[in-house]
């Protein structure tokens, strides 16, 4: 069974007992657990299911790489799914849960699957459920995602908080093992700002567990000594509990910082996104241990062999009392050795080299552990944890040669560097053939803008596994990283390292080495996601050849642990399959983030309030108190409507409608651009950006003008002021104030640097507020202030002056046909002209009135908006609006489009107003349907609406549209089918249907 | 006539660190030749201060001039003072080519402080705010969260902020998330 010594634990507090749940068991563990050796503490074996057989899964690793144990952590508003145990700390009321199985973890009906394994070769889903085509969408998926899928989702908003955080460093370290600290050392010594994250809670890695002397003294000594130098040091900064997550262009990388996973509901945010820019970056990533390819190996009870010695040693754990251990490599005899003294019975060491190992070989004979050389394990046996195991020779078959019961297994194939880091930018690795093992390729590193590298790697993540290898390599690329970001490097002395030498390793892809195709159906290449070595051997007989191909058809390695154990097994089974060497075959892409990261994390500050900035008018906080009906534009919020007692927006908006056209309204403009244009070019200028002519409009009047892009598609329209001699003031579009401004600084700054204009975007420096209706003038007066009378202020003229007692400016322009003044007013004074107006126009029965009354009514003018009438694809000759493109100007932006063929195409279609026989509103968007089909069989089409509404002055539906040869056909009746069945009728009209003489606009 | 209503109405919160709305504050926007007489003597004039270079903002006795650009500087000067500032410029440029424009309503500002400001800027604006990286007198058009925002260091330590006043509200409430107690870095 698997228990917790008395002795031993050097991460635990056993004077600070915890108690947690697993499944709604309770478990007591100690503060510095991890979930994943508090559970081990507690004999749980069994932490899951796998994903496709749904076969009993067990702790296999202690660390990043782990693919099996898998949890959903805590409750409610704080459950999260797929939760690394082997990476959750310990705390004090842990709720755990395990995935993938039903009804319960110990019984799974879905574990029937691995009773017919053989049914579900690789891409088995690709080739059964292709057939019949429409049975995937409405039959096969839904019944497959109701059975697959490891965690469930969240059902409540996350009860936490998180955030960025932009930091800048000259060298960046990931990894706070002996080599990442090495590396920080020697950058530091160089005055070099230097980062350092390491993603566990602990510094130094694997060092203290794995043992050695550095300078004279434990590992673990030196570890403390150099972390206090550091943290003493005013250049360096130390992050734990932060993992590198990515590495991209420009020396960007991102940094995962859980703060509080291991205390829930502490104060400060959960995780924080480190945004980093670094001038260099080394990756002291470390190594990974690789499993061997054996059969049974995934039954819970075989474990990475590190992993067991972790366990040992940092939580005084042991995961089993009758170990066997199986290794191609020296590494593997620390474990046996530290099991030994830890009290666990060692019954055997079976080490694939024929020749056995070395002076760690040597040690664990003398302390009485049994070594078999050449030998193999041919298969485990156990359900839920391991019962016995069958030893074989490795150069053969499996033929069994002796059986012994035991109830873990330690295995090691060889470790592989942690190159993802190295690889996320685009770094190259080489096959090292001695240490059968892909690093990273010091000639072909990430490179930056200069074209020079950015990253490097450093010790056992750049393949030098020994500790004295490892640290030599650390403190030169700590050196070479400070140099390259322009720093002058120290000498420094290298530490003495006191390590056992090693004997080389042997490559084992395969245990035994001609394993039976029985043995190669039950070897576990991918835990997560049931891929055996059986598996890859079909993919390459089927013809994939491609590794990147085989991942997607086998799933090897897309599991969430996205193979950091069995890529490069698989890829070594792949290559000898194929009869490649594995350099050719190559690996897989390694992608960020390193290990999965949380949403919150990516989203940081932006959700509820802060998730899209709202933009709001001076006059905002009085449309909420009075009815607003909002409707989003851009991100302004507008007024779509204001809704009395009762009433519904439709409602509202009749007799907003009404009551402007009878008496007054006042609208909230604010949001239309405003851009000053000023210097001795100005008109120039404004008549090359507007088609019309801008530059013989007076100072004291307005014109209205329209602006096109360079092939001639309308992109905005407005009012424009003549302010003085060489001033204008341009109104755009709410959504045009940002890029038309742009659009006018990229000419002015791109193609017509010789003029002599100067434009500032001002929209924001003015509220502007509409007064409409037969009694705006009135309303006006008796603020009192200033004339408005209709020859101090006429039809499209502007005037300065006070308005009860605010410096305003007032345009004498109407988007609506009636009597109307726009008012220009500085924004901190917005909000007091408002409420003066308001209740100046309460005895004139003035009410407000929102965007969608506007819309009426400038509809029912037959006045076009930009976005209903255009979409990009229309002139302003489609629109009839040739009286605004000036014919005398030798040039505006446009002008050439608009000559060419298809702009000048008598078939384009123009715009009408079209009127429904039975009065009904036509669908917006409708299309007209002519005679025939296109080249594509659709029906050919003659029209379509581009705005309608009811309009309640005319007391029916009203409607613009382009429509072929429309002015040409008025009085004609042409059909609009609806999507509700209704065919609408409607008769091509003027677009003009109310007050077309201008009579009310011009009092 | 009454008080301009700043956006916020001078809002205030106090977390690990001090954010305050600090308006209405007066702001010009100069744009013509940065090394013209008429120019420098305008900026002068209304903040008493000399022209900054690029990426810096310079404070006078009566305000400050931020480069904004090869042909742009901010004037930051009393509200009330404002419309003068525009009205001596366009009289100083005279027959040279220059733009002169109050924006003061169309800007919200605001003040940060404390012992945790650098951390609490550095948690929404993509800005290296270590010491001895920005300091007074420095100045920069960026990002704050979402929202286009200029960042400068007075001469006290504390951060200005200038962003668009539609937006002022965002910004708040951004920079109070940012300050939330328990949420320092402690890097700075």
């Amino acid at each position: 069974m698997s228990t917790r010594i008395a002795k031993q634990g050097r991460l635990i507090d056993r004077s600070r007992p915890v108690t947690f749940t697993f499944n709604g068991k309770p478990m007591k563990g100690y503060a510095g657990d991890t979930l994943a050796s508090a559970l081990l503490a507690n004999d749980q074996m069994l932490v899951g299911r796998s994903f496709k057989y749904h076969r009993p899964r067990g702790i296999v690793a202690s660390g990043a790489e782990e693919p099996n144990a898998l949890v959903g952590l805590g409750l409610g508003a704080r459950f999260e799914p797929n939760q690394r145990v082997t990476t959750t700390e310990l705390f004090d009321g842990l709720c755990a849960s395990s995935q993938n199985h039903w009804p319960s973890l110990e019984f799974d009906v879905g574990a029937v699957n691995a009773a017919l394994a053989r049914f579900f070769p690789a891409g088995f889903y690709y080739k059964t459920f292709i057939h019949p085509r429409a049975f995937w969408k409405h039959v096969y998926e839904p019944v497959i995602r109701q059975s697959a899928g490891l965690g469930q989702p969240p059902k409540e908003a996350d009860a936490d908080r998180y955030e960025h955080f932009y930091a800048f460093a000259d060298v960046v370290v990931i990894g706070g093992g002996v080599a990442g600290l090495m590396a920080a050392k020697t950058a530091a010594a160089t005055g070099a700002r230097v980062l350092v994250m390491e993603q566990t809670a602990h510094w130094g890695g694997r060092a203290p567990v794995d043992g050695g002397e550095i300078d004279g003294q434990p590992a673990e000594d030196w570890i403390a000594a150099t972390v206090a130098a550091l943290k003493a040091l005013p250049n360096v900064t130390l992050r734990t509990r932060c993992m590198g997550a990515g590495v991209f262009y420009h020396g960007y990388l991102l940094g995962y910082e859980r703060l509080s996973d291991h205390r829930p509901g502490a104060e400060g945010p959960r995780h924080r996104l480190w945004r980093v820019r670094a001038r260099q970056i080394v990756t002291a990533t470390g190594a990974i241990e690789r499993p061997l390819s054996f059969a049974g190996n995934d039954v819970p009870g075989v474990m990475l062999a590190s992993a067991m010695r972790d366990y040992a040693v940092n939580y005084g754990v042991i995961p089993g009392q009758k170990v066997v251990v199986v290794t191609n490599n020296d590494d593997a005899y620390r474990t046996a050795i530290a099991l030994k003294r830890a009290g666990a019975e060692v019954l055997r060491i079976l080490d694939a080299r024929a020749t056995g190992g070395g002076t760690l070989m040597e040690e664990a004979r003398s302390l009485g552990l049994r070594v078999d050389c050449g030998r193999a394990v041919a298969k485990v046996a156990g359900g839920k944890r391991v019962s016995k195991l069958a030893i074989c020779a490795q150069e053969g078959s499996g033929a069994a040669l002796e059986e012994i019961a035991c109830d873990s297994v330690a295995m090691s194939g060889g470790w592989s560097p942690v190159v993802h880091l190295w690889s996320h930018c685009g770094g190259k690795l080489i096959w090292d053939e001695a240490q059968a093992m892909f690093r990273p390729d010091p000639a072909a590193a990430p490179v930056g803008a200069d074209g020079a590298g950015f990253v490097l790697a450093a010790g056992a993540a750049n393949g030098y596994m020994g500790l004295g290898a490892g640290l030599a390599d650390a403190a030169a690329a700590g050196k070479s990283a400070a140099q390259a970001a322009g720093f002058k490097a120290k000498k420094s002395a290298l530490p003495a390292v006191l390590e056992p030498e090693e004997a080389p390793m042997v490559p084992v892809w395969m245990m035994p080495a001609a394993a039976s195709p029985e043995l190669r159906a039950k070897a576990w290449l991918d835990f997560q996601n049931d891929v055996k070595v059986a598996d890859v051997q079909l993919a390459a007989r089927e013809g994939y050849e491609s590794v990147e191909h085989t991942k997607r058809y086998t799933t090897l390695g897309m599991a969430t642990d996205q193979g950091k154990l069995s890529n490069i097994n698989g890829l070594a089974v792949l290559s000898d399959a194929l009869g490649q060497p594995i350099p050719q075959v190559g690996t897989t892409t390694f992608r960020p983030p390193y290990t999965p990261i949380s949403f919150g994390a990516m989203a940081g500050d932006a959700r509820g309030e802060l998730f899209q900035p709202l933009r709001r008018t001076p006059m905002h906080g009085w449309h909420e108190a009075h009815g607003v009906d909002w409707e989003p534009v851009g991100q302004w919020r507008r007024p779509f409507a204001y809704l009395r007692d009762g009433e519904t927006p439709h409602d509202a908006v009749m007799r907003e409608v009404s009551n402007t056209r009878q008496a007054v309204g006042i609208l909230d403009a604010s949001t239309l651009g405003k851009i000053i244009v000023k210097g001795p070019d100005a008109g120039r200028f404004l008549d090359l950006i507007y088609t019309n002519m801008m530059s013989s409009l007076k100072p004291g009047k307005c014109r209205y003008g329209l602006m096109c892009s360079e092939n001639g598609f309308l992109i905005d329209d407005g009012v424009v002021a003549r302010l003085d001699e060489d001033s204008f003031l341009c109104h755009t579009t709410s959504g045009g104030a940002d890029h038309i401004h742009a659009h006018m600084e990229e000419w002015l700054q791109t193609e017509w640097w010789d003029m002599k204009v100067y434009t500032a975007n001002v929209t924001e420096q003015y509220a502007q507020i509409a007064v409409v209706g037969p009694k705006a003038r009135a309303v006006l007066e008796a603020l009192g202030g200033l004339d408005v009378s209709k020859q101090a202020l006429p039809f499209m003229g502007w005037v300065e002056g006070e308005l009860g007692g605010i410096p305003v400016r007032i345009y004498r322009i109407s988007f609506s046909g009636e009597l109307s003044f726009e008012i220009a007013v500085k924004a901190g004074y917005g909000r007091a002209l408002w409420d003066q107006l308001i209740a100046a126009g309460e005895t004139f029965g003035m009410m407000p009135y929102g965007t969608e009354a506007l819309h009426i009514l400038r509809a029912e003018k037959g006045f076009i908006m930009i976005g209903d009438e255009t979409d990009g694809t229309v002139i302003p000759q489609d629109l009839g609006l040739d009286w605004a493109v000036s014919k005398k100007k030798d040039d505006f932006i446009g002008k050439r489009a608009q000559q060419r063929s298809h702009m000048t195409d008598p078939a384009r279609w123009k715009l009408v107003g079209l009127e429904t026989l039975d009065g009904s509103v036509l669908p917006d968007g409708a299309y007209a349907p002519a005679e025939g089909v296109n080249a594509n069989g659709q029906r050919n089409t003659q029209g379509r609406v581009t705005s309608t509404y009811y309009s309640p002055t005319l007391g029916r539906g009203i409607a613009m549209g382009l429509v072929l040869n429309g002015p040409d056909r008025m009085g004609e009746v042409i059909d609009f089918p609806g999507l509700n069945g209704k065919t609408y009728q409607a008769k091509i009209v003027d677009p003009v249907v109310f007050d077309k003489e201008g009579e009310k606009q011009n009092v | 006539m009454s008080d301009p209503i700043s956006p916020l109405s001078g809002a205030r919160f106090d977390g690990i660190a001090h954010i305050e709305e600090a308006g209405p504050a007066g702001m010009i926007t100069l744009r013509g030749d940065l090394a013209s007489k008429p120019v420098k003597s305008i900026a002068a004039t209304v903040t008493g201060a000399k022209l900054p270079a690029q990426g810096q903002i310079v404070f006078g006795k009566t305000g400050a001039v931020a480069w904004m650009s090869p042909d742009e500087l901010m004037l930051f000067c009393a509200y009330e003072a404002a419309p003068a500032g525009v009205e001596l410029a366009t009289a100083s440029f005279g027959a040279a080519h220059g733009l002169a424009v109050d924006v003061s309503d169309a800007r919200a500002k605001f003040r940060i402080s404390g012992p945790a400001a650098r951390e609490v800027m550095g948690k929404i604006f993509p800005i290296d705010f270590a010491p001895g990286q920005f300091e007074p007198g420095r100045f920069r058009r960026s990002r704050m969260g979402q929202i286009a925002a200029a960042v400068w260091m007075e001469a006290d330590g504390s951060f200005g902020i200038i962003c668009f006043r539609s937006v002022a509200e965002y910004a708040f409430a951004l920079l109070n998330e940012s300050a939330l107690p328990g949420s320092a870095v402690g890097i700075y």
